[in-house]
């Protein structure tokens, strides 16, 4: 297997899931197989080539720095499944 | 503890004055209703398309510049992945392996008269990137708001060579950097709200090792108290914990400014691990010399160039110059008052003295403080023509920083004018002499401190509005009778 256990423990944590044994077992053989088929790139020759930046050939794309209006809140909060006193309220975080 | 050297890094993030955010039209004007500067690119909707400001490059690259880096000609954007309420795209654009700019460095000094020294500190980069939102502990129903007005105002982070080996180099860095952002006018530097702020890596190792030793983050430092007093904290911890055979841990720590204590942060938010990608939704900023040039070209005085000016122009001491050049507002304010009473060593006296302590004991920036230049240029013209007497003068400061009055309003509503005419103080001279007769006495026996006394009663008398030059005079006058 080329992704571990431990990596997918890993990966869980920081995308905030949290896996059963099972489902641990199935997604560190499902992974291993992504990642083996993405790894058939590392095969490609790529010295002398540089990295690319980005795969469409553009190059500064700006803005002028001027005011437009902001969305109404209530627009802004419409998805929010729990709001108070105009805010996104979520399960405590703050120390 | 002199047995440790300590190593001390700074990542500096400043919040640009821009008057939008880095990726969309939203203002980002400060102190407004929660969730009111929003939109659905800075609140990180599905289907959004971030476009750059041009000035959030401008004003990387002016601080590049003022900051000896070079300026890179070839520049991208990544993503910086982690999970918080703050960040709603759950990642934040940043610049990972290719930042604006690179290999700078500024010069510092540390502590006063003798021990005064100068110090070159290395900048390792300089980078663009959004800030967070602002959460918010709603202490009735237990949960967290979130509020994203702040969410993607445009930041440069800064980050230091591990040059800085005490809290004092760490401050007057920090000191140094706000100095240079003001006049720069990229940032607005108000550390109290947040738009210049710190975090502080640091390790100790003993005198002679080689290697490092393991590191510490203290985030989110917002005054030079903090700075200093977080820095303070951090070597002792860490020296103790070694002396007791212990190991210091690299985590993230916080500080408290009010308990004045360090403390971890939980473990599971420790788990740093961005997965940096290149950010896909934006093109890469390439710089032509033309452009950088411009920039170049039209950096304003800098404060150690005022400093010299200061000095020659005016006669300023070193030390008044730099306290005074340090600030680009305190610079302004101290000009425009200059250009009213003409007496710079006056206003610099004032600055210096009374308004910084009482700018200090408030913790107000000069920007917030309610004398103007103008008012004060008229205080020193008050005391230069004799209308009033300096000790008087302190007090009408005072008022005058509590309410912003004038100071003309201020001596005519408290009849505070100093008395110079010379029949009334005669007059109380004589009563004082005549009801102190031991004190004329201990004078004519040669004793000083009669005289003193004798003065300080005239002033008592008079509330201390009468002018002391006269006093004087005429009480020796009328003692040596
Ligand atoms: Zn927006």
């Amino acid at each position: 297997m080329s992704v571990s256990k431990e990596e997918v423990k890993h990966i869980a944590v920081l995308s905030k899931l949290q896996l059963t044994d099972q489902e641990l077992e199935k997604y560190t053989s499902d992974l291993s197989n992504i990642v083996d088929f993405a790894n058939e790139l590392s095969n490609v020759d790529v010295d002398g080539t540089k990295p690319t930046a980005h795969i469409l050939d553009i190059k500064n794309v700006f803005r002028k720095d001027e005011v437009q209006p902001s969305y109404d809140r209530e627009e802004i909060l419409k998805n929010a499944p729990s709001k108070d006193a105009g805010c996104v309220s979520v399960p405590k975080v703050v120390e | 503890m002199n047995d440790y050297e300590v190593i001390i890094g700074l990542e500096v993030h400043a919040e640009l004055s821009t008057n939008t955010k880095i990726y969309c039209n939203c203002t980002t004007e400060f102190g407004a209703d929660p969730n009111t500067h929003c939109c659905p690119i800075c609140t990180g909707m599905p289907g959004t398309l971030p476009v750059l400001n041009e000035k959030v490059v401008e004003y990387a690259v002016k601080a590049g510049l003022a900051m000896n880096c070079e300026i890179s000609r070839f520049s991208k954007q990544d993503r910086k992945n982690y999970f918080y309420p703050d960040l709603p795209k759950a990642y934040q654009i940043s610049q990972y392996d290719l930042p604006l700019c690179e290999h700078g460095n500024i010069e510092i000094t540390v502590g006063k008269d003798k021990e005064k020294y100068k110090k070159n500190i290395g900048i390792t980069r300089i980078h663009i990137e959004e800030d967070a939102g602002k959460l918010i502990h709603d202490a009735f129903t237990g949960d967290t708001l979130v509020d994203l007005n702040r969410c993607a105002v445009p930041l440069i982070e800064i980050v230091s060579e591990p040059d800085i080996r005490s809290a004092d180099e760490a401050v007057a860095y920090m000191q140094t950097l706000k100095s240079i952002l003001e006049y720069l006018e990229v940032c607005d530097c108000k550390m109290q709200e947040g738009s210049l702020r710190c975090d502080v890596n640091l390790s100790v190792r003993k005198r002679g090792q080689k290697e490092f030793g393991t590191r510490t983050e203290t985030k989110n430092l917002n005054s030079f108290r903090a700075i200093y007093n977080s820095i303070e904290f951090e070597i002792k911890r860490q020296i103790e914990v070694l002396e007791n055979g212990g190991k210091i841990i690299q985590e993230t720590r916080r500080f408290d400014d009010v308990k004045n204590i360090g403390y971890a942060m939980r473990t599971k938010e420790n788990a740093d691990d961005y997965r940096y990608f290149p950010e896909p939704d934006l093109a890469p900023i390439v710089l032509s010399e033309e452009y950088i040039e411009k920039i170049k070209n039209a950096l304003p005085e800098m404060p150690h160039i005022k400093k010299e000016r200061y000095m020659s122009k005016y006669g300023l001491p070193e030390y008044d110059a730099e306290q005074l050049t340090a600030s680009k507002y305190v610079a302004k304010f101290f000009e425009e008052a200059n250009d009213i009473c003409n007496n710079p060593k006056a206003v610099s006296n004032w600055i210096m003295s009374d308004l910084f302590r009482l700018l200090n004991e408030n913790e107000i920036e000069i920007t917030s403080c309610k004398i103007t230049s103008e008012n004060l240029a008229k205080l020193i013209l008050l005391i230069d023509k004799g209308t009033i007497s300096s000790k008087i003068a302190k007090q009408i400061f005072e008022e005058m920083f509590e309410n912003g009055k004038n100071p003309e309003d201020i001596v005519k509503e408290k009849g505070m004018t100093q008395i110079s005419d010379e029949n009334a103080i005669k007059e109380m001279v004589e009563k004082v002499v005549s009801n102190n007769p031991q004190s004329v006495t201990d004078y004519k026996a040669g004793k000083d401190r009669a005289l003193g006394f004798l003065v300080g009663q005239i002033m008592k008398e008079t509330k201390g509005k009468a002018n002391p030059q006269i006093v004087n005079k005429m009480l020796i006058e009328i003692l040596n009778k």
